[in-house]
């Protein structure tokens, strides 16, 4: 990109002598890594919004054509690192159903739990860090604090804390810790009552809610059309959690709802992720005391090999639906592996729940979509 | 009109109150406090036993690892943190036998996946609990897994 560009504004724009057309990013700490956001501005209203990515681009799509399958599930802890359990399951998924091994029911189990609690943690850090985009620091430190809990059980049990790679074709990499299911137990009941909290913190507060009522709003219509999915999508009203549609590990056998508003604005968003972590709880419940016996992992070859053919599987990750596309020649490493990133469609949306709001917002917006910046440039 | 705005106000004023008690009621309650000063308490922090600091070859008390030097590891790693020498050492038999020279093992590359400790078919690595991997120079990142002078255990094939 030549230096000349770096400042040229879109060419469908009309640019008036007041216009200013700036950057925000890449290292604007609102954008949450490095992202740029190129605003053509009237005055202090946000006329164009163009997303430019690619500046932490690892070619981790590349790098899986000459990995085994197993050496990939570790890379894919790396796109979105907020929800790496649920992106390793998605590829241990493709991988077993493509050669219709069926995993032991203990592993469905723990899947799903771990996956809950991934969510939790994940949807904890958005809360900390969106209070912090609008203002309120305290929120930090307060969703940090009982993030921890959770990333002490995944360090028990998984030996890692933010990057687990717990996940393994066929199974996970050993069992659970003996501690696990009394330290689940004993975290849900207390975020039980600190969840509240949450609430009378910054969901009621009047700076808050004017802030974020009536902002970014989008149509479910647009919603379907740009692909944004996830609790963003279930913002503006559009069903689109693959738990509920096309449901894999243990979602079968657990009841919850799904959390649907049809306001479409930054609150309906926020709203969405605080329903879903009350959610996330009662999955957990549901699942924690039947944890059956059992091997923690299916007999697998050691070379493992797909059959020629195109296999898909989608899971439903904190930000959205992800999806593993694997195209296999039958060789012991995929053909080509497309990865479908939530984030990278939530962003395409972020010119049409912009447009006409003032600068300040769109710090609210683009927090409410939850953009993990690793997931988007992969 | 004038009243609801009025009546706005102070239900705004209200609903920052509201967050504050949270806050205040925190400040109140010190034995709620989580933080831990970490360089201070470095005696009693002890990490959990599956945490993936760094691999590491276990040896016994006589000096002796169970590394064949298959290669198992080298193979599965996906970064290519792991780099064996190998070298072919003669039994009493007069046969010739795989053994490893070093284990080198890179830590600036690793991922901390675990294939290489899961793979292993003679249990010979392990992770160890270490943390603190800061240095300042980065050739000390590699690191040479087996002792000096390390043999290979009885009975391990």
């Amino acid at each position: 990109m030549s230096e000349n560009q770096i400042v040229t504004p879109p060419k469908d724009i009309d640019l008036d002598y007041q216009d200013y057309v700036i950057n925000m990013g890449p290292q604007h700490p609102s954008t949450h890594g490095v992202m740029r956001f190129l605003l053509t501005l009237k005055g202090e209203t946000v006329d164009n919004v163009q997303p430019h990515c690619g500046y932490i681009h690892r070619g981790i799509e590349k790098m899986t054509e000459r990995l085994t399958y197993p050496q990939i599930v570790h890379l894919t802890d790396r796109l979105d690192y907020l929800s790496a359990h649920i992106n390793n399951e998605a590829v241990c998924l493709c991988v077993e159903n493509a050669l219709q091994i069926e995993v032991p029911e203990r592993v469905k189990y723990i899947r799903t739990i771990i996956d809950e609690l991934n969510r939790i943690a994940s949807h904890q850090l958005w809360w900390a860090a969106f209070g912090m985009d609008m203002g309120a620091l305290t929120t930090f430190f307060y969703g940090l604090r009982d993030r921890e809990y959770i990333l002490d059980i995944f360090e028990e049990t998984t030996g890692g804390r933010l990057i687990q790679s717990y996940n393994t074709p066929g199974g996970l990499m050993n069992d659970l810790h003996k501690d696990f299911q009394t330290k689940v137990k004993k975290f849900i009941k207390d975020f039980r009552k600190v969840l509240p909290e949450y609430d009378r913190l910054l969901t009621g507060n009047v700076i808050f809610t004017e802030r974020s009522k009536g902002i970014g709003y989008i149509s479910k219509e647009d919603a379907i059309s740009y692909g944004v999915t996830g609790p963003s999508g279930r913002g503006s009203g559009f069903a689109c959690d693959v738990r509920k549609i096309a449901p894999y590990s243990a979602y079968d056998k657990v009841q919850f709802k799904e959390a649907l508003y049809t306001e479409g604005d930054t609150f309906a968003r926020y709203k969405v992720r605080m329903d879903e972590m009350w959610e996330s709880m009662n999955i957990i419940e549901q699942l924690i005391d039947n944890i059956p016996q059992g091997d923690y992992a299916a007999k697998m070859k050691a070379v493992i090999k797909l059959p020629v053919g195109e296999y898909y599987q989608r899971v439903e990750a904190a930000r959205g639906e992800f999806g593993v596309h694997i195209i296999s020649d039958g060789n012991k490493n995929p053909y080509r592996l497309k990865l479908r990133s939530p984030n990278f469609s939530n962003l395409s949306a972020i010119n049409a729940m912009a447009k006409g709001h003032k600068i300040a917002d769109l710090v609210a917006i683009s927090g409410s979509l939850d953009l993990v910046i690793p997931d988007l440039d992969r | 009109m004038l009243f609801s705005y009025i009546k706005g106000i102070f239900k705004g004023v209200g609903t920052l109150f509201t967050g504050m008690g949270v806050t205040t009621s925190y400040f109140f309650r010190p034995w709620t406090k989580v933080t831990q000063k970490y360089p201070e308490n470095r005696k009693e922090l002890k990490m959990v036993e599956a945490f993936k600091g760094e691999v590491t070859m276990p040896h016994n008390a006589n000096n002796e690892h169970s590394c064949t030097g298959c290669g198992i590891c080298e193979i599965n790693c996906p970064n290519g943190s792991i780099e064996l020498v190998t070298m072919f050492l003669v039994n009493e038999d007069g046969k010739k036998k795989k053994a490893i020279d070093k284990h080198i093992y890179h830590l600036g590359m690793c991922s901390m996946c675990g294939l290489c400790v899961k793979t292993c078919p003679s249990n010979a690595l392990a992770f160890g609990n270490e943390f603190e991997h800061a240095v300042f120079d980065r050739t000390k990142l590699t690191k040479v897994l087996n002792k000096e002078g390390s043999t290979l255990k009885k009975g391990v094939e």
